[in-house]
């Protein structure tokens, strides 16, 4: 287990090393000049050129890379161009409203999609399945902003229960930051639980199927404790997968649902910082972004192993 | 009053009728076979057994253990009965026991679930249970994943499993059927010694009557769902009344009529000291690679109209072998050449053609959204000019009666087709464009007996009509005895012994041979029972 943990752990390095060498070159290669860019057309040839130097934008590529990587490292994150602010601080600042949010809507997709997609696998062809099935069905047509704006018009204009959109921020108090979250969340977790109940559901299903099931009910097991002691966690494995690919997905991909709400997050700013040209904070979050994905799929690799030991042995 | 009585068994499943009016006993301490093809109903008599049948299965007539009369009790009181009074054993043991759980935790969930025994007292009867079926703990460790262990080993943890409650009735439904002919020696030895020890009742479900003959107290012989005949064992095979019984016997020993070999010493394939390596993965990061060597100095000839069978088991090779041979995988060391020139991944396809092959799985082996026509003629691809038109239907014509189907059959998918039919086709698909040499790899391991003796005709009649040189790779022994002019014995990689059929079984050499011979099931000699009953 120590041995594959560590194997992930080389190629998350490995992964990230290119990840960063990839993103570097594309930003480089992407067109205009974000010293002139924030200067203005009237700008004297003299302060572009100063102002580049002061960005660092005079070094030579590999040597730009190197900085860029190494103050990455030590969390050094470089100057937006646009804000004059330190990146880090922007992303940290953004970090707070959409991790919490993507693990908010995580947890809800994954207690609503568990017990649906049980339910639905074990009563497989009977009015609950298929009304389980439906109802996934209508949550993976329908999406997430129309849920969002059903959302706010129910339960902040007409029930007044909840705002309409705005952080607070946490200072304000950790229930107040969490109920500013939750239709957020809902918005995002609906389509999600959706897609995760039916993979839940199919493999489940999948495994019912198995000859170890019939071994486990020729034991004197009931169908109830077959499926909780030898169905659940091998049917576990894709349903894995699919969490982790969604939990990436909601990390960054929740900018719409971030316009419905007014929330200042990851998702927003990056989208204005390219428009704005700020290619120091578009490279930024999106490496960031890019860890955070290997860092779920080291993760996600680590719960594969965690659940079935033919890939602990598997050096 | 026995131990298991099943009188006048109906099951239906919608409207379709499974078992028809079928009746038997067991008694304590005995074994009694049920035998029949596929689709006879013996699987589904254990399953109404164990209660285990689908939803829509429906049920009439009675089925008393020990006196209780299984088919009135609830859901939960069938659940005490699983496993502590009824133990079951099934035919793959591969995939029979739960990938994620250790074997000492699923041997001693059976104890759990049945008795209120501490937890770390049922570990140690599961120890116990599990060196009984000869895995001792200390080589064996309870800690163990069932992808840890061989075939034969899961098949043990699965019957450790099965009797760890010592139910009065054990059910195995084809325990060795998956299994190599030594290890299935093995353990339906260690059935009738638990058989003995614990004074269970055993129903053995085997479509191999070579297997139950010298095992079981009593036979039952099942046809359609329904029971056509049942008797002492020895009784049973000296009178065999119903002519199904006889059809049956008959085709497990089938012995096929193979034309004489014809003469010409041209060497179709020759295989010349052939190495096959396969790398293993790194222990280290900078470890030097591994090799595991699965053909190693492999050498023999096929004359053109020989047929040469090959034998081993799982994992001796035979299966590189055949890769290589078709020229799919490479070698390490030595060559194979065909008609005089060398195989390899990259040889042209006019060669190619002349290596056709038919492989075990009549199911798994074709498109299933292709015609039967455009299947057979995928080989045509081979030919620089494909035939076309009228010619190539009638070439397709003819390559569909040679296996014994007809012309029409060419445009219907492959579904419609039974499992022997399947097979045909696959023959077909290989006999199309006229190769010089076919190799069957375990063509006929799938078939029912009844079917696979057709399909052995057929090979014999196919081999008389076109001197048809093939190599005939199988674990079964009796097949390969009755189907080729000579045999190689391949084991760990190397062919062990080779030399005529009829010699290499009647006297055979190396200390592999014998073994294999030895652990082969063999059909009683009817000629000697009936002498003896005369005695």
């Amino acid at each position: 287990m120590l041995r594959y943990s560590l194997k992930r752990l080389l190629s998350l390095v490995i992964s990230l090393a290119v990840a960063s060498l990839v993103i570097f070159a594309v930003i480089e290669v992407a067109p205009g000049d974000p010293a002139s860019f924030m200067l203005g057309i009237n700008a004297q040839p003299d302060t572009v050129a100063a102002l580049r130097a002061e960005l660092g934008l005079d070094m030579s590529k590999p040597q730009r890379y190197v900085a860029w990587v190494t103050g990455m490292l030590s969390g050094d994150f470089g100057t937006s161009y646009t804000y004059r602010t330190p990146v880090a601080q922007m992303i940290a600042d953004r970090m707070w409203i959409s991790l919490p949010l993507a693990i908010y809507a995580l947890t809800l997709s994954t207690l609503i999609a568990f017990p649906a997609g049980i339910y639905a696998a074990s009563r497989r062809g009977k009015g609950g399945d298929v009304a389980v099935m439906g109802a996934t069905q209508l949550g993976i047509a329908v999406p997430n902003f129309w849920f969002a704006m059903m959302l706010v018009l129910i339960f902040a204009i007409n029930l007044r229960w909840f705002s309409a959109g705005g952080f607070p921020g946490w200072d304000k108090g950790f229930w107040l930051s969490m109920k500013a979250l939750t239709l957020p969340a809902i918005s995002l977790a609906l389509p999600q639980s959706a897609i995760l109940a039916r993979v839940m559901r199919s493999s489940l299903l999948d495994i019912l199927g198995e000859d170890f099931m019939r071994t486990a009910r020729a034991k004197g097991l009931t169908r109830r404790q077959a499926l909780w002691r030898h169905g659940l966690r091998n049917a576990l494995i894709p349903v894995l997968t699919i969490i982790g690919l969604q939990f990436s997905f909601l990390l960054a991909g929740g900018i719409i649902i971030e316009q419905v709400f007014f929330l200042p997050g990851l998702g927003r700013l990056i989208f204005q910082a390219i428009s704005a040209r700020d290619l120091i904070v578009v490279e930024s979050v999106v490496m960031l972004l890019v860890f955070s994905v290997i860092l779920v799929n080291f993760l996600v690799d680590l719960a594969y192993a965690a659940v079935d030991p033919r890939l602990r042995s598997r050096t | 009053m026995s131990l298991l009585e099943i009188q006048n068994l109906d099951l239906s499943i919608g409207s379709a009728r499974i078992l028809k009016d079928v009746s038997l006993s067991i008694d304590k301490g005995e074994i009694v076979a049920i035998t029949g093809e596929s689709g006879s109903g013996k699987s589904m008599t254990a399953m109404a057994v164990m209660q285990l049948l689908p939803d829509a299965a429906h049920l009439s007539g009675a089925v008393q253990l020990a006196g209780r009369d299984l088919l009135s009790l609830d859901e939960d009181t069938l659940c005490t009965l699983r496993g502590n009074e009824v133990g079951m054993v099934f035919q793959e043991p591969m995939t029979a026991l739960n990938p994620v759980k250790t074997i000492g935790a699923q041997v001693a969930e059976t104890i759990l679930i049945h008795s209120d025994t501490p937890k770390a007292e049922a570990m140690q009867q599961a120890a116990d249970m599990l060196a009984r079926v000869g895995l001792p703990a200390d080589r064996f460790p309870l800690s163990r994943y069932p992808h840890e262990l061989s075939g034969g080993q899961r098949q043990r943890v699965v019957i450790a499993l099965a009797i760890a409650q010592r139910p009065k009735l054990l059910i195995a439904d084809e325990p060795t059927t998956a299994l190599d002919v030594t290890t299935q020696a093995q353990i339906l030895d260690l059935l009738k010694e638990l058989v003995s020890e614990f004074g269970m009742g055993l129903m053995m479900i085997t479509h191999d009557l070579a297997v139950v003959s010298d095992m079981a107290d009593r036979i039952v012989v099942m046809r359609h769902g329904e029971v056509v005949e049942q008797g002492e064992t020895r009784a049973l095979f000296r009178d065999m009344k119903h002519p199904y019984t006889r059809a049956l016997f008959e085709a497990s020993g089938h012995q096929v009529d193979l034309p004489a070999l014809p003469d010409g010493p041209d060497p179709v394939l020759q295989v010349t000291g052939a190495v096959r390596d396969y790398a293993l993965p790194r222990t280290r990061l900078f470890a030097p690679r591994q090799f595991h060597r699965a053909v190693n100095d492999v050498s023999f000839t096929i004359h053109h109209g020989e047929r040469v069978g090959l034998v081993g088991e799982s994992g001796c090779g035979k299966s590189t072998l055949t890769r290589a041979i078709l020229g799919l995988e490479g070698l390490q060391g030595g060559s194979i050449t065909a008609f005089g020139k060398p195989v390899s991944p990259a040889m042209n396809p006019a060669l190619r053609s002349g290596l056709q092959v038919v492989f075990q799985d009549p199911y798994g082996s074709f498109n299933p959204r292709h015609k039967v026509a455009r299947i057979i003629t995928e080989p045509f691809h081979l030919l620089p000019n494909p035939p076309s038109g009228a010619d190539r239907d009638a070439r397709i014509a003819q390559a569909l009666t040679d296996v014994g189907l007809t012309a029409a059959d060419a445009d219907k998918y492959i579904h419609e087709f039974s499992g022997g039919q399947r097979q045909r086709i696959a023959i077909a698909r290989a006999l199309i464009i006229n190769p010089e040499l076919i190799i069957f790899d375990e063509a006929v391991s799938a078939l029912d007996v009844s079917i696979r003796a057709q399909i052995l005709d057929l090979i014999a009649d196919l081999s008389r009509k076109h001197s048809l040189s093939y190599l005939f790779i199988s674990h079964d022994l009796s097949v390969v005895r009755s189907i080729t002019d000579r045999v190689l014995v391949m084991k760990s990689g190397q062919i062990v012994e080779q030399g005529v059929t009829e010699d290499v079984f009647a006297n055979p050499q190396h200390a592999y041979t014998k073994t294999l011979i030895a652990a082969a099931p063999v059909l009683p000699d009817i000629s000697h029972l009936k002498e003896n009953a005369h005695v």
